[in-house]
């Protein structure tokens, strides 16, 4: 009895040593890769924001003038998000917010929407889908300029009626075969448009983050 | 060990003992991300070295494992390696991160890196155990590449696209449109493309081993395949 409780004592002071001296290394590399993962995860942000955002548009560091968003059933959100405000000269010009088509035909389709302070939307684009390969995903840019159809448009624009696609009495165009997809993507831009003539006010407000500082 | 051991160490990985078409062991990953070339070799070659690496540095302390607990401490090591190395794909390649996505973390659970820790590492000394594993890596590597080269080719009609995902910018114009405006062949790319080109590998390399047997003059035995999985199964 004795020498099974030994045995087991040592086997788990064992596998105890191994796992002290994995969290070690794990620990150790974590640190050393952390500030170049921040940085690669903020240049594909800006990336992303660079396309939508015109750059004539602002001269500021957009990355850090940020303002958290509370979850939002217009915005489709769970949980809070960043928006990036544009400004020129310290003027507001436009503002980034994330979306979520929770009704694409795979799941989830996370978007990126730059709005201008009048409005307009300056672009839009997809982060993440699920949508088929081949049929659905003409919704990413380097499938299909189909994204680019939401620059220019506003809710001055287009009727709420109009946010649909041509095929269900819409303005904006589809591709035969595969209609939920832009169906879950314009019902997005269009509700977060909706939050935007809401929250305008507040989405330009003065840096909250500084005034925290 | 001799030069003939090591000759035959990289025969077993890359052709008599093939992971990926002759084993089948790590299935999972193979079919999900040979959709591309690109995609299919940075994954193997991640695979790779976390058995490399792994196989590496279990060999030398194999004699201070108990024998009751080994596999929990191998799959602890293989474990942090993996997550090692997704750290670093997170810091310095992030756009391949993002395409492999969940594969990475998964590749502790593929079977040949602790099938290969099993057989071989926790019986042999250290470079011969990293020498193995790697050469089964690349073994594996190299089904992804062709079996990813065939998908690409036939489902998008280029090679090598995304390569400035793994390469940076710079590498853009690598990507051959083999077959200009070409429209797609969409089952190529889903998953029973894998499949499908999977089974024409085997094919064509019990084709190439009963010829080759043939002109040796004696009858080749079609070699039955060691059940696969992902999940790392106890022995």
């Amino acid at each position: 009895m004795k020498r099974i409780a030994r045995s087991t004592l040592q086997t788990a002071i064992n596998l105890v040593f191994f796992a002290v001296i994995g969290t070690a290394i794990l620990a150790s590399v974590f640190f050393l890769t952390h500030d170049a993962i921040q940085k690669s995860e903020e240049n594909e942000k800006l990336k992303l924001i660079m396309q939508i955002v015109p750059p004539t548009l602002f001269d500021n560091d957009i990355i850090q003038d940020t303002l958290p968003i509370p979850a939002s059933e217009l915005l489709g959100t769970e949980e809070s998000t960043l928006a990036y405000r544009a400004r020129l000269k310290g003027e507001p010009t436009a503002v980034v917010l994330s979306s979520i088509a929770p009704d694409g035909y795979g799941g989830k389709i996370t978007l990126i929407l730059a709005v201008r302070h009048n409005g307009e939307l300056a672009g839009v684009r997809v982060v993440t889908h699920k949508e088929t390969p081949g049929l659905g995903d003409y919704i990413e840019l380097p499938k299909s300029p189909w994204i680019k159809g939401f620059d220019g448009k506003s809710l001055a624009v287009y009727k709420d009626a109009d946010w649909k696609v041509k095929k269900d009495g819409g303005k904006f165009d589809y591709m035969a075969g595969a209609t939920i997809t832009p169906r879950a993507v314009i019902k997005a831009v269009h509700k977060a448009l909706i939050y935007f003539g809401e929250n305008r006010d507040r989405l330009f407000a003065a840096s909250a983050l500084k005034k925290e500082k | 060990m001799n030069l003939q051991e090591y000759k035959d160490i990289f025969h077993n990985g890359l052709w008599k003992q093939n992971p990926g078409i002759v084993q089948l062991l790590g299935l999972c990953p193979l079919l999900a991300v040979s959709s591309t070339v690109v995609n299919g070799v940075s994954l193997g070659l991640a695979t790779a070295l976390v058995m490399a690496v792994s196989s590496g540095s279990i060999a030398p302390i194999r004699s201070y494992v108990p024998n009751e607990i080994r596999i929990p401490v191998f799959i602890l090591i293989i474990a942090v390696l993996v997550t090692v190395v997704q750290y670093l794909m997170n810091a310095y390649m992030y756009g391949l991160y993002i395409v492999l996505g969940i594969f990475i973390p998964l590749i502790v659970t593929n079977r040949i890196v602790l099938a290969r820790v099993e057989a071989f590492a926790s019986k042999n000394a250290a470079l011969p155990s990293a020498l193995d594993a790697f050469a089964m890596g690349l073994g594996l590597t190299a089904v992804l590449g062709v079996l990813g080269a065939m998908r690409e080719l036939l489902g998008k009609g280029t090679l090598f696209s995304g390569i400035d995902l793994a390469l940076g910018d710079g590498a853009k114009n690598m990507v051959l449109h083999v077959i200009p405006n070409y429209h797609g062949f969409l089952i190529a790319i889903l998953p029973p493309g894998a499949f499908i080109g999977l089974g024409l590998l085997i094919a064509a390399r019990n084709w190439i081993n009963l010829r080759a047997e043939q002109k040796r003059g004696g009858t080749a035995a079609v070699p039955a395949p060691i059940e696969g999985g992902c999940s790392p199964a106890m022995h």
